[in-house]
Protein backbone atom coordinates (compact mmCIF):
# COMPACT_ATOMS: atom_id res chain seq x y z
CA UNK A 1 0.00 0.00 0.00
CA UNK A 2 2.96 2.53 1.45
CA UNK A 3 5.00 1.31 -2.06
CA UNK A 4 1.99 2.11 -4.17
CA UNK A 5 1.41 5.71 -2.98
CA UNK A 6 5.54 5.77 -3.04
CA UNK A 7 5.02 5.13 -6.89
CA UNK A 8 2.59 6.97 -7.41
CA UNK A 9 4.30 10.30 -5.68
CA UNK A 10 7.25 9.55 -7.86
CA UNK A 11 5.15 9.71 -10.90
CA UNK A 12 3.06 12.61 -10.03
CA UNK A 13 6.59 14.24 -9.52
CA UNK A 14 7.68 13.09 -12.90
CA UNK A 15 4.71 14.43 -14.79
CA UNK A 16 4.67 17.56 -13.08
CA UNK A 17 8.85 18.24 -13.65
CA UNK A 18 8.06 17.87 -17.74
CA UNK A 19 4.22 18.63 -18.52
CA UNK A 20 3.34 21.12 -15.88
CA UNK A 21 3.90 24.93 -16.46
CA UNK A 22 4.92 27.59 -13.52
CA UNK A 23 3.40 31.09 -13.34
CA UNK A 24 5.19 32.86 -16.16
CA UNK A 25 6.54 29.78 -18.89
CA UNK A 26 5.05 29.65 -22.00
CA UNK A 27 6.26 26.43 -22.80
CA UNK A 28 6.30 22.77 -20.64
CA UNK A 29 9.82 21.22 -20.46
CA UNK A 30 8.51 18.34 -22.69
CA UNK A 31 7.28 20.92 -25.47
CA UNK A 32 11.12 22.15 -25.68
CA UNK A 33 12.94 19.29 -25.34
CA UNK A 34 10.66 18.08 -28.53
CA UNK A 35 11.29 21.70 -30.29
CA UNK A 36 15.19 20.90 -28.95
CA UNK A 37 15.32 17.33 -30.73
CA UNK A 38 13.93 18.47 -33.99
CA UNK A 39 16.64 21.41 -34.19
CA UNK A 40 19.17 18.84 -33.24
CA UNK A 41 18.08 16.73 -36.31
CA UNK A 42 18.44 20.22 -38.91
CA UNK A 43 22.14 19.22 -37.94
CA UNK A 44 21.69 16.64 -40.81
CA UNK A 45 20.74 18.89 -43.46
CA UNK A 46 24.64 20.54 -44.77
CA UNK A 47 23.46 22.51 -47.74
CA UNK A 48 19.92 24.32 -49.05
CA UNK A 49 18.05 27.21 -47.22
CA UNK A 50 18.56 24.98 -43.42
CA UNK A 51 22.36 25.45 -43.95
CA UNK A 52 21.42 29.16 -45.10
CA UNK A 53 19.51 30.00 -42.40
CA UNK A 54 22.01 28.50 -40.07
CA UNK A 55 24.44 30.50 -40.97
CA UNK A 56 22.59 33.55 -40.66
CA UNK A 57 21.86 32.78 -37.28
CA UNK A 58 25.65 32.19 -36.72
CA UNK A 59 26.46 35.33 -37.98
CA UNK A 60 24.01 36.95 -35.72
CA UNK A 61 25.32 35.12 -32.81
CA UNK A 62 28.87 35.99 -33.37
CA UNK A 63 28.30 39.50 -33.78
CA UNK A 64 25.86 39.41 -30.49
CA UNK A 65 29.21 37.42 -28.62
CA UNK A 66 31.62 39.66 -30.14
CA UNK A 67 30.08 42.68 -28.30
CA UNK A 68 29.54 41.18 -24.98
CA UNK A 69 32.77 40.16 -24.97
CA UNK A 70 34.62 43.45 -26.02
CA UNK A 71 34.95 44.67 -22.78
CA UNK A 72 36.97 41.70 -21.32
CA UNK A 73 38.63 41.66 -24.89
CA UNK A 74 40.30 45.37 -24.00
CA UNK A 75 41.29 44.45 -20.41
CA UNK A 76 43.30 41.11 -21.52
CA UNK A 77 44.64 43.02 -24.44
CA UNK A 78 45.71 45.45 -21.57
CA UNK A 79 46.89 43.34 -19.39
CA UNK A 80 49.06 41.78 -21.73
CA UNK A 81 50.22 45.08 -23.34
CA UNK A 82 51.25 45.19 -19.57
CA UNK A 83 53.64 42.27 -19.14
CA UNK A 84 54.67 42.70 -22.56
CA UNK A 85 55.90 46.20 -21.57
CA UNK A 86 57.32 45.08 -18.07
CA UNK A 87 59.16 42.34 -20.17
CA UNK A 88 61.04 44.35 -22.73
CA UNK A 89 63.92 45.53 -20.63
CA UNK A 90 64.97 42.24 -20.74
CA UNK A 91 63.81 41.37 -24.44
CA UNK A 92 65.87 44.20 -24.92
CA UNK A 93 68.85 43.18 -23.36
CA UNK A 94 68.84 39.60 -24.31
CA UNK A 95 68.90 40.79 -28.40
CA UNK A 96 71.72 43.20 -27.46
CA UNK A 97 73.89 39.75 -26.30
CA UNK A 98 73.09 38.21 -30.03
CA UNK A 99 74.91 39.19 -32.71
CA UNK A 100 72.87 39.22 -35.54
CA UNK A 101 74.02 40.11 -39.01
CA UNK A 102 70.76 41.15 -40.44
CA UNK A 103 71.46 42.20 -44.10
CA UNK A 104 73.59 38.99 -44.77
CA UNK A 105 70.65 37.10 -43.32
CA UNK A 106 67.91 38.69 -45.73
CA UNK A 107 70.58 38.25 -48.85
CA UNK A 108 70.92 34.82 -47.91
CA UNK A 109 67.56 34.02 -48.00
CA UNK A 110 66.84 35.86 -51.28
CA UNK A 111 68.91 34.04 -52.71
CA UNK A 112 67.49 30.16 -51.41
CA UNK A 113 64.03 31.44 -52.55
CA UNK A 114 65.63 31.91 -55.96
CA UNK A 115 66.96 29.17 -56.72
CA UNK A 116 63.78 27.01 -54.52
CA UNK A 117 61.54 28.82 -56.90
CA UNK A 118 64.27 27.49 -60.40
CA UNK A 119 65.18 23.65 -58.54
CA UNK A 120 60.56 23.99 -58.45
CA UNK A 121 60.83 24.95 -62.49
CA UNK A 122 63.27 22.53 -63.18
CA UNK A 123 61.55 19.62 -61.57
CA UNK A 124 57.92 20.93 -63.32
CA UNK A 125 56.45 20.87 -59.94
CA UNK A 126 52.96 22.40 -60.15
CA UNK A 127 52.44 25.93 -57.46
CA UNK A 128 48.20 24.71 -57.50
CA UNK A 129 48.02 26.48 -53.95
CA UNK A 130 47.47 30.21 -54.22
CA UNK A 131 49.37 32.27 -52.43
CA UNK A 132 47.19 35.42 -51.83
CA UNK A 133 46.17 36.37 -48.71
CA UNK A 134 43.04 38.18 -47.28
CA UNK A 135 44.05 40.02 -43.74
CA UNK A 136 40.81 39.65 -41.28
CA UNK A 137 40.38 40.54 -37.51
CA UNK A 138 39.70 38.31 -34.86
CA UNK A 139 36.55 38.70 -33.30
CA UNK A 140 36.61 36.22 -30.68
CA UNK A 141 38.89 33.20 -29.15
CA UNK A 142 37.55 30.56 -27.52
CA UNK A 143 39.49 29.00 -25.51
CA UNK A 144 38.21 26.21 -23.37
CA UNK A 145 39.20 22.45 -22.61
CA UNK A 146 37.39 21.49 -25.18
CA UNK A 147 37.65 24.08 -27.54
CA UNK A 148 40.71 26.29 -28.91
CA UNK A 149 39.30 28.52 -31.79
CA UNK A 150 38.98 31.92 -32.88
CA UNK A 151 36.12 33.85 -34.69
CA UNK A 152 37.03 36.01 -37.53
CA UNK A 153 34.88 38.65 -39.23
CA UNK A 154 35.59 37.01 -42.91
CA UNK A 155 33.32 34.48 -44.54
CA UNK A 156 32.14 32.41 -47.76
CA UNK A 157 31.32 36.32 -48.84
CA UNK A 158 34.62 37.94 -49.03
CA UNK A 159 36.16 34.32 -50.63
CA UNK A 160 36.65 32.78 -47.77
CA UNK A 161 36.88 28.36 -48.18
CA UNK A 162 36.54 25.75 -45.54
CA UNK A 163 40.03 24.09 -45.00
CA UNK A 164 42.53 26.83 -45.39
CA UNK A 165 45.66 28.01 -43.38
CA UNK A 166 45.43 31.05 -41.38
CA UNK A 167 48.57 32.50 -40.14
CA UNK A 168 49.40 35.35 -38.00
CA UNK A 169 52.68 37.29 -39.55
CA UNK A 170 54.26 34.45 -41.38
CA UNK A 171 53.22 31.86 -39.01
CA UNK A 172 50.59 29.01 -39.07
CA UNK A 173 47.89 29.39 -36.50
CA UNK A 174 45.24 26.54 -37.77
CA UNK A 175 42.95 25.95 -40.55
CA UNK A 176 39.48 27.44 -41.16
CA UNK A 177 36.50 24.71 -40.41
CA UNK A 178 33.23 26.65 -40.42
CA UNK A 179 32.17 29.06 -42.71
CA UNK A 180 29.17 31.12 -42.26
CA UNK A 181 28.28 34.20 -44.75
CA UNK A 182 29.89 37.26 -42.85
CA UNK A 183 32.48 35.27 -40.02
CA UNK A 184 34.49 31.61 -39.99
CA UNK A 185 36.06 29.61 -37.35
CA UNK A 186 39.18 29.06 -37.24
CA UNK A 187 40.27 25.40 -35.60
CA UNK A 188 43.59 26.89 -34.07
CA UNK A 189 46.85 24.60 -33.87
CA UNK A 190 46.36 23.74 -30.22
CA UNK A 191 43.28 22.31 -30.39
CA UNK A 192 42.92 18.37 -29.37
CA UNK A 193 41.27 17.86 -32.55
CA UNK A 194 43.76 19.47 -34.97
CA UNK A 195 46.11 17.21 -36.98
CA UNK A 196 48.22 18.69 -39.33
CA UNK A 197 50.98 17.30 -41.72
CA UNK A 198 54.30 18.80 -41.01
CA UNK A 199 57.89 18.32 -42.39
CA UNK A 200 60.70 18.96 -39.43
CA UNK A 201 64.00 20.59 -40.62
CA UNK A 202 66.79 19.97 -41.37
CA UNK A 203 65.82 16.32 -41.02
CA UNK A 204 62.93 16.35 -43.33
CA UNK A 205 60.96 14.34 -41.85
CA UNK A 206 57.42 13.75 -42.40
CA UNK A 207 55.06 13.80 -39.08
CA UNK A 208 51.41 14.96 -37.84
CA UNK A 209 51.32 17.73 -35.37
CA UNK A 210 48.46 16.96 -32.91
CA UNK A 211 46.97 19.63 -30.71
CA UNK A 212 46.84 18.95 -26.62
CA UNK A 213 44.63 21.68 -25.40
CA UNK A 214 47.99 23.49 -24.17
CA UNK A 215 48.39 26.91 -25.89
CA UNK A 216 52.27 26.72 -25.81
CA UNK A 217 52.94 23.27 -27.73
CA UNK A 218 51.45 20.37 -29.40
CA UNK A 219 53.08 16.87 -29.67
CA UNK A 220 54.62 15.62 -33.05
CA UNK A 221 53.35 12.00 -33.76
CA UNK A 222 54.49 8.90 -36.53
CA UNK A 223 57.55 10.39 -36.45
CA UNK A 224 59.99 7.99 -38.46
CA UNK A 225 62.25 5.60 -36.11
CA UNK A 226 65.38 6.42 -38.31
CA UNK A 227 65.11 9.83 -38.84
CA UNK A 228 67.40 11.96 -36.48
CA UNK A 229 65.42 14.85 -34.93
CA UNK A 230 66.67 17.00 -32.67
CA UNK A 231 65.81 19.88 -30.14
CA UNK A 232 65.86 23.53 -31.69
CA UNK A 233 64.93 21.73 -35.36
CA UNK A 234 62.00 23.74 -36.82
CA UNK A 235 58.96 22.65 -38.13
CA UNK A 236 56.65 23.86 -41.15
CA UNK A 237 53.74 22.18 -42.56
CA UNK A 238 54.19 19.92 -45.49
CA UNK A 239 51.56 20.28 -47.68
CA UNK A 240 50.79 16.71 -48.49
CA UNK A 241 47.28 17.48 -47.94
CA UNK A 242 47.15 20.13 -50.66
CA UNK A 243 45.02 21.79 -48.95
CA UNK A 244 47.38 23.52 -46.42
CA UNK A 245 50.69 25.23 -48.55
CA UNK A 246 53.72 23.92 -47.84
CA UNK A 247 56.31 25.55 -45.89
CA UNK A 248 54.30 27.82 -43.34
CA UNK A 249 56.87 28.18 -40.15
CA UNK A 250 55.22 26.54 -37.60
CA UNK A 251 57.38 26.08 -34.45
CA UNK A 252 60.64 24.64 -33.03
CA UNK A 253 61.39 20.83 -31.54
CA UNK A 254 61.64 20.66 -27.75
CA UNK A 255 62.02 17.94 -25.93
CA UNK A 256 59.85 16.72 -23.02
CA UNK A 257 59.71 13.22 -21.28
CA UNK A 258 61.12 11.42 -24.18
CA UNK A 259 58.73 12.92 -26.77
CA UNK A 260 59.15 15.70 -28.75
CA UNK A 261 56.82 18.53 -28.75
CA UNK A 262 56.62 21.78 -30.72
CA UNK A 263 56.68 25.23 -29.43
CA UNK A 264 54.74 27.92 -31.55
CA UNK A 265 56.63 30.89 -32.53
CA UNK A 266 52.84 32.46 -32.36
CA UNK A 267 51.40 33.33 -29.09
CA UNK A 268 48.06 31.87 -29.24
CA UNK A 269 46.55 33.79 -26.70
CA UNK A 270 47.15 37.11 -28.12
CA UNK A 271 46.08 36.62 -32.03
CA UNK A 272 44.35 39.95 -33.20
CA UNK A 273 44.90 39.41 -37.10
CA UNK A 274 45.10 36.81 -38.93
CA UNK A 275 45.92 36.39 -43.07
CA UNK A 276 43.87 33.75 -44.45
CA UNK A 277 44.81 31.71 -47.53
CA UNK A 278 42.79 32.88 -50.54
CA UNK B 1 21.59 60.34 -12.68
CA UNK B 2 19.36 60.55 -9.78
CA UNK B 3 19.67 58.22 -6.65
CA UNK B 4 16.15 56.98 -7.15
CA UNK B 5 16.99 55.83 -11.07
CA UNK B 6 20.29 54.09 -9.78
CA UNK B 7 17.99 52.35 -7.38
CA UNK B 8 15.54 51.53 -9.82
CA UNK B 9 18.49 49.92 -12.14
CA UNK B 10 20.04 48.10 -9.75
CA UNK B 11 16.53 46.73 -8.35
CA UNK B 12 15.63 45.51 -11.81
CA UNK B 13 19.46 44.03 -12.28
CA UNK B 14 18.94 42.61 -8.92
CA UNK B 15 15.73 40.94 -10.39
CA UNK B 16 16.70 39.79 -13.46
CA UNK B 17 20.48 38.86 -12.42
CA UNK B 18 19.74 34.98 -13.42
CA UNK B 19 18.74 35.65 -16.45
CA UNK B 20 21.61 38.18 -17.46
CA UNK B 21 24.24 36.32 -15.70
CA UNK B 22 22.73 33.67 -17.98
CA UNK B 23 22.80 35.26 -21.53
CA UNK B 24 26.35 36.74 -20.27
CA UNK B 25 27.74 32.94 -19.80
CA UNK B 26 25.95 31.98 -23.33
CA UNK B 27 27.32 34.66 -25.63
CA UNK B 28 30.96 34.76 -23.77
CA UNK B 29 31.26 31.28 -23.28
CA UNK B 30 32.85 32.25 -19.87
CA UNK B 31 34.16 29.26 -18.06
CA UNK B 32 37.01 30.20 -15.98
CA UNK B 33 39.45 28.11 -17.70
CA UNK B 34 42.95 27.52 -16.52
CA UNK B 35 45.93 25.69 -16.93
CA UNK B 36 47.93 24.74 -13.93
CA UNK B 37 50.61 21.46 -13.34
CA UNK B 38 50.31 20.61 -17.27
CA UNK B 39 46.44 20.30 -16.35
CA UNK B 40 43.41 21.89 -17.71
CA UNK B 41 40.41 22.97 -15.27
CA UNK B 42 37.44 24.95 -16.21
CA UNK B 43 33.87 25.14 -14.78
CA UNK B 44 30.81 24.79 -16.34
CA UNK B 45 28.77 27.59 -14.54
CA UNK B 46 26.09 27.36 -16.90
CA UNK B 47 24.87 24.08 -14.69
CA UNK B 48 24.95 25.52 -11.43
CA UNK B 49 23.42 28.50 -12.67
CA UNK B 50 20.45 26.14 -13.91
CA UNK B 51 19.92 24.39 -11.24
CA UNK B 52 20.20 26.42 -8.69
CA UNK B 53 17.64 28.75 -9.72
CA UNK B 54 15.25 25.93 -10.87
CA UNK B 55 15.33 24.07 -7.98
CA UNK B 56 15.22 27.53 -5.43
CA UNK B 57 13.61 29.92 -7.76
CA UNK B 58 12.15 28.44 -10.97
CA UNK B 59 9.77 31.83 -11.73
CA UNK B 60 12.62 33.82 -12.27
CA UNK B 61 14.26 31.74 -15.29
CA UNK B 62 12.26 30.41 -17.83
CA UNK B 63 12.85 27.18 -19.93
CA UNK B 64 12.08 29.36 -23.11
CA UNK B 65 15.43 31.50 -22.09
CA UNK B 66 16.84 28.52 -21.11
CA UNK B 67 16.40 27.08 -24.31
CA UNK B 68 17.61 30.12 -25.77
CA UNK B 69 20.95 30.06 -23.89
CA UNK B 70 21.39 26.49 -24.80
CA UNK B 71 21.47 27.44 -28.83
CA UNK B 72 23.53 30.28 -28.33
CA UNK B 73 26.15 28.02 -26.09
CA UNK B 74 26.17 25.50 -28.82
CA UNK B 75 27.02 28.39 -31.74
CA UNK B 76 29.99 29.69 -29.82
CA UNK B 77 31.26 26.35 -28.62
CA UNK B 78 31.03 25.07 -32.09
CA UNK B 79 28.88 21.67 -30.72
CA UNK B 80 26.02 20.67 -33.31
CA UNK B 81 23.11 22.71 -32.19
CA UNK B 82 20.44 21.69 -29.98
CA UNK B 83 22.79 19.47 -27.92
CA UNK B 84 22.69 22.15 -25.19
CA UNK B 85 19.19 23.27 -24.70
CA UNK B 86 18.45 19.51 -24.04
CA UNK B 87 21.42 19.13 -21.42
CA UNK B 88 19.96 21.95 -20.05
CA UNK B 89 16.16 21.16 -20.40
CA UNK B 90 17.02 17.67 -18.84
CA UNK B 91 18.79 19.37 -15.99
CA UNK B 92 15.58 21.87 -15.50
CA UNK B 93 13.79 18.23 -15.38
CA UNK B 94 16.27 16.71 -13.03
CA UNK B 95 15.96 19.77 -10.72
CA UNK B 96 12.05 20.45 -11.13
CA UNK B 97 11.98 16.68 -9.83
CA UNK B 98 13.84 17.12 -6.97
CA UNK B 99 11.43 19.97 -6.40
CA UNK B 100 8.55 18.74 -6.06
CA UNK B 101 10.15 15.50 -3.97
CA UNK B 102 12.41 17.52 -1.07
CA UNK B 103 9.93 18.70 1.73
CA UNK B 104 13.09 20.11 3.57
CA UNK B 105 15.84 21.45 1.51
CA UNK B 106 19.48 21.72 3.15
CA UNK B 107 22.43 22.57 0.65
CA UNK B 108 24.04 19.03 1.47
CA UNK B 109 20.91 17.52 -0.49
CA UNK B 110 20.96 19.96 -3.48
CA UNK B 111 24.63 19.35 -3.74
CA UNK B 112 24.75 15.39 -3.75
CA UNK B 113 21.54 15.99 -6.20
CA UNK B 114 23.65 18.10 -8.01
CA UNK B 115 26.03 15.64 -8.63
CA UNK B 116 23.84 13.17 -9.87
CA UNK B 117 22.06 15.58 -12.05
CA UNK B 118 25.46 16.46 -13.50
CA UNK B 119 26.38 12.67 -13.81
CA UNK B 120 23.35 12.04 -15.81
CA UNK B 121 23.55 15.22 -17.97
CA UNK B 122 26.68 14.61 -18.83
CA UNK B 123 26.46 10.99 -20.07
CA UNK B 124 23.97 12.05 -22.24
CA UNK B 125 25.88 14.84 -23.47
CA UNK B 126 28.66 12.65 -24.37
CA UNK B 127 26.57 9.49 -25.38
CA UNK B 128 24.88 11.81 -28.01
CA UNK B 129 28.27 13.57 -29.41
CA UNK B 130 30.41 10.47 -30.03
CA UNK B 131 27.58 8.37 -30.89
CA UNK B 132 25.55 10.13 -32.92
CA UNK B 133 27.47 13.13 -34.20
CA UNK B 134 30.77 11.53 -33.85
CA UNK B 135 32.07 14.61 -32.43
CA UNK B 136 36.03 14.38 -31.37
CA UNK B 137 35.45 14.98 -27.42
CA UNK B 138 37.50 13.23 -24.77
CA UNK B 139 35.19 11.83 -21.96
CA UNK B 140 38.17 11.88 -19.06
CA UNK B 141 38.25 16.24 -19.63
CA UNK B 142 34.28 16.07 -19.60
CA UNK B 143 34.06 14.30 -16.24
CA UNK B 144 37.03 16.19 -14.64
CA UNK B 145 35.11 19.44 -15.74
CA UNK B 146 31.63 18.30 -14.46
CA UNK B 147 33.46 17.26 -10.96
CA UNK B 148 34.87 20.66 -10.29
CA UNK B 149 31.67 21.87 -10.92
CA UNK B 150 30.58 20.13 -8.51
CA UNK B 151 33.01 21.10 -6.00
CA UNK B 152 32.29 24.55 -7.38
CA UNK B 153 28.38 24.18 -6.65
CA UNK B 154 28.23 24.91 -2.49
CA UNK B 155 30.23 28.55 -2.71
CA UNK B 156 27.90 29.62 -5.78
CA UNK B 157 25.04 28.71 -4.23
CA UNK B 158 25.78 30.84 -1.18
CA UNK B 159 26.25 33.38 -3.33
CA UNK B 160 23.09 33.02 -5.41
CA UNK B 161 21.45 32.73 -1.92
CA UNK B 162 22.57 36.15 -0.96
CA UNK B 163 21.21 37.66 -4.12
CA UNK B 164 17.69 35.89 -3.32
CA UNK B 165 17.63 37.37 -0.26
CA UNK B 166 18.30 40.58 -1.58
CA UNK B 167 15.65 40.38 -4.29
CA UNK B 168 13.08 38.98 -1.89
CA UNK B 169 13.98 42.23 0.63
CA UNK B 170 13.29 44.22 -2.24
CA UNK B 171 10.07 42.74 -3.14
CA UNK B 172 8.68 42.65 0.57
CA UNK B 173 9.81 46.69 0.68
CA UNK B 174 7.31 47.19 -2.18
Amino acid sequence: MASDAGRDDFIIAIRSAFLKKGTRQKFSLFTLLIISLLVLSLEYFKTGPVNVFRSFTKDLIFKGSYFISEPFVYIKKNYYNLVEHLNMYDEYTELKKKDYDLTNLIYENNFYKSENKRLKILIDEKNTLSNEYLLSKVLLDQQSPYLKSAIINKGFKHGIKLGVAVKENSYFVGKIINVNFLTSRILLVSDLNSKIPVIIEPSGANAILSGQGHNDYAVLEYLPKLKKIKKGDIVYTSGVDNIIPQAIPIGKVIEKEENFFVEFFVDINQIKYVNINK
Amino acid sequence: MSKSNFKKIYHSFIHTFPILFLFFLAFTGFDLSFHLFENNYSFNFMYVVIFYWVLKKPERLGYGLIFLTGIINDVVQNFPIGISSINYLLLCAIAAFIRARTLMPSLLYDWVFFLIAILIVTSVNFSVLTIVFEYPIKYGILMFSSFLTFLIYPALSKLFDTITLIDLREENAK
